[in-house]
């Protein structure tokens, strides 16, 4: 890795401004700070829009809005639901599904920012090494996860899932939650390179499979004017799914996005100097092939 | 073999190896969660699920651990479970000593329950059976010292009901009564209300898991008197009276005076002679 990589965005900011940059970078935190303060209102402010935590939530009193994943190990746990979780769990899976599933973790999940700073740190002083587990480690914890609520008959998964635990913490007390997030962040900082968000945690892999059609995804419509700085891989969480849309133009493949574990989190964007990538739909996509 | 097909062989092992390698890593962490899950589901005696709660394996596969209960509770009775606490992470319950359940007529608990971990088919909170009331200690316990406290009977919500005070003799003074609080488990909710008010320390009555506070008889077991209340009749035919083993001239009432002597004698009940008596006892044995 050349020394740029240790900063990239250099160049962006050069060409762009720091906040052209940066934008979905930043737009992303606020959306992760407004989402968990619209639940913080209510017990900190007394202002009750959302009740409940990212599990199950009611909002304005009418809308339930539910965590399909949760119900889903619920339903292998053995348990009949009440409607109310059920219609919750599809509104929030045909959100995912229509803007991707893994913006959950790009734009809502507590633990992303955490990952993040650990992937950043890494990069700044150029941490190198560690455990890296096969991508689809992911697949397998989910399997898990629901083969393991049948067994016990109980939501096993959720005695350990940290993405609900901080949440849930964050607004409910946090208990011993600071040692659970400090074990995470040290365990992406040191142990495994962006090792829980994209290579382990079964919430992620569980929203990832709803992003199969998804609609919005990021594309490289301007993959010709790539300088093959690198700096998107730097950057990206999951950047097995660049290639197919970066560098497919000979194989035919179209500048679309269409792994399923994107994230939609648009760094490449934010970091791209050459202006390669946007927002887009899949539908501008003349052939795709999905990349895990 | 040709190399290609050498090729896709040596791919096709890496990847069953890889895929091996991934599941059994799966599998040895589900197996580590299970044990671990064995060793804390236990919930603590006293901790106390919210009115409507299924029984305890089922509410853990039911709840989903949002809050909701605990947003909707007027009086702040429940929390949910931190991170470290000794209920399972993130479910409901409450702590009578602390503050106990206000059995709301609305009970907005259950409404707010979006997976049915609390039953939408409790409606009456009296018919809740969050756990049982049990006066545990009777040494302490001021009314069973004879004294007047009897606080846990007038706060229950189901006074008369679910608590009830049997007078007893006073065997102390001999002279004064006992007002034994007695809690009956076809009325009490468990709402804990007893326990919060209890004057002592460390109070002598408390709300337990019903499966803790209350024993079972035998399933094959009997009371004569109610099966032969329902029966209308002795169901040993004939009732027989009982037979008192008495001296000449006495006789014995169950319910009433007591031995009573028939007439009036001054012969005292034993002859002169000792060997009567025993003669006596021999005779009505036969």
């Amino acid at each position: 890795m050349s020394s740029v990589l240790l900063r990239p965005g250099v160049d962006a900011i050069a060409v762009k401004g720091w906040w052209s940059a940066h934008q979905w970078l930043l737009l992303r935190r606020i959306t992760q700070v407004s989402v968990l303060g619209l639940f913080l209102a209510g017990p900190l402010f007394g202002i009750w829009i959302i009740k409940g935590n990212i599990a199950s939530s009611l909002t304005l009193e009418v809308l339930p809005l539910s965590d399909p994943y949760l119900l889903s190990q619920s339903l292998f746990a053995g348990h009949w639901p009440e409607t109310t979780i059920v219609i919750g769990a599809l509104i929030i899976a045909a959100f995912y599904f229509l803007v991707g599933g893994r913006v959950y973790c790009g734009w809502v999940c507590p633990i992303n920012p955490v990952t993040d700073l650990a992937a950043w740190i890494r990069q700044r002083f150029d941490i190198k090494g560690g455990a890296r587990f096969p991508r689809q480690s992911r697949y397998w914890l989910l399997a898990m996860t629901f083969i393991t609520a049948s067994i016990s008959g109980s939501l096993l998964w959720e005695m350990v899932n940290p993405v609900t635990i901080v949440y849930r913490g964050l607004i409910f007390g946090m208990g011993m939650v600071w040692l659970l997030l400090l074990a995470i962040f040290l365990f992406d900082l040191l142990l495994s390179p962006r090792g829980w968000c994209s290579h382990l945690c079964p919430m992620g892999a569980f929203y990832s499979l709803l992003a199969r059609y998804t609609p919005l995804r990021v594309s490289a419509s301007k993959r010709e004017q790539c300088n093959d700085c690198m700096e998107c891989y730097a950057v990206c969480p999951e950047p097995q799914v660049i290639p197919p849309a970066l560098k497919g133009a000979e194989q035919g493949i179209g500048p679309v996005i269409t792994g399923i574990n994107c994230t939609n989190c648009g760094r490449c964007i934010d970091i791209c100097s050459k202006h390669v990538f946007q927002f887009s739909t899949r539908f501008t996509h003349t052939s795709y092939q999905g990349a895990i | 073999m040709s190399k290609a097909d050498k090729r896709v062989d040596q791919y096709r092992r890496r990847f069953l190896i890889r895929a091996a390698g991934q599941a059994c890593g799966a599998a040895l962490l589900g197996m580590g969660l299970l044990t671990l899950a064995r060793q804390t589901y236990g919930l603590p005696a006293t901790a106390i699920r919210p009115p409507g709660a299924l029984a305890e394996p089922d509410f853990l596969a039911a709840c989903v651990r949002c809050g909701l209960c605990v947003r909707d509770c007027p009086y702040n009775t429940l929390k949910l479970s931190e991170l470290g606490d000794k209920v399972t992470t993130g479910t409901p319950y409450f702590i009578a000593r602390n503050i106990p359940c206000e059995m709301c007529d609305d009970i907005p608990c259950v409404v707010a329950c979006p997976t049915g971990a609390l039953d939408k088919e409790l409606t009456n909170i009296d018919d809740a059976r969050m756990g049982l009331a049990a006066l545990v200690d009777e040494e302490n316990c001021l009314n069973f010292l004879g004294l007047r406290c009897e606080i846990c009977y007038r706060v229950c919500p189901l006074i008369n009901k679910a608590i009830t005070l049997e007078a007893q003799h006073n065997p102390r003074t001999g002279k004064h009564a006992l007002f034994i609080p007695v809690v009956h488990s076809d009325a009490c909710t468990g709402c804990g209300k007893c326990e919060h008010a209890c004057i002592l320390p460390e109070a002598a009555i408390k709300v337990l898991p019903t499966h803790l506070a209350k024993g079972a008889p035998g399933q094959h077991y009997r009371l004569g008197w109610e099966e032969k209340q329902k029966a209308g009749g002795s169901l040993v035919a004939p009732d027989k009276e009982h037979e008192y083993n008495l001296p000449e001239g006495f006789r014995y009432e169950h319910e009433g005076q007591g031995l009573i002597k028939e007439k009036e004698s001054d012969k005292t009940p034993f002859g002169s002679n000792p060997l009567d008596t025993l003669n006596q006892r021999g005779n009505s044995n036969e």
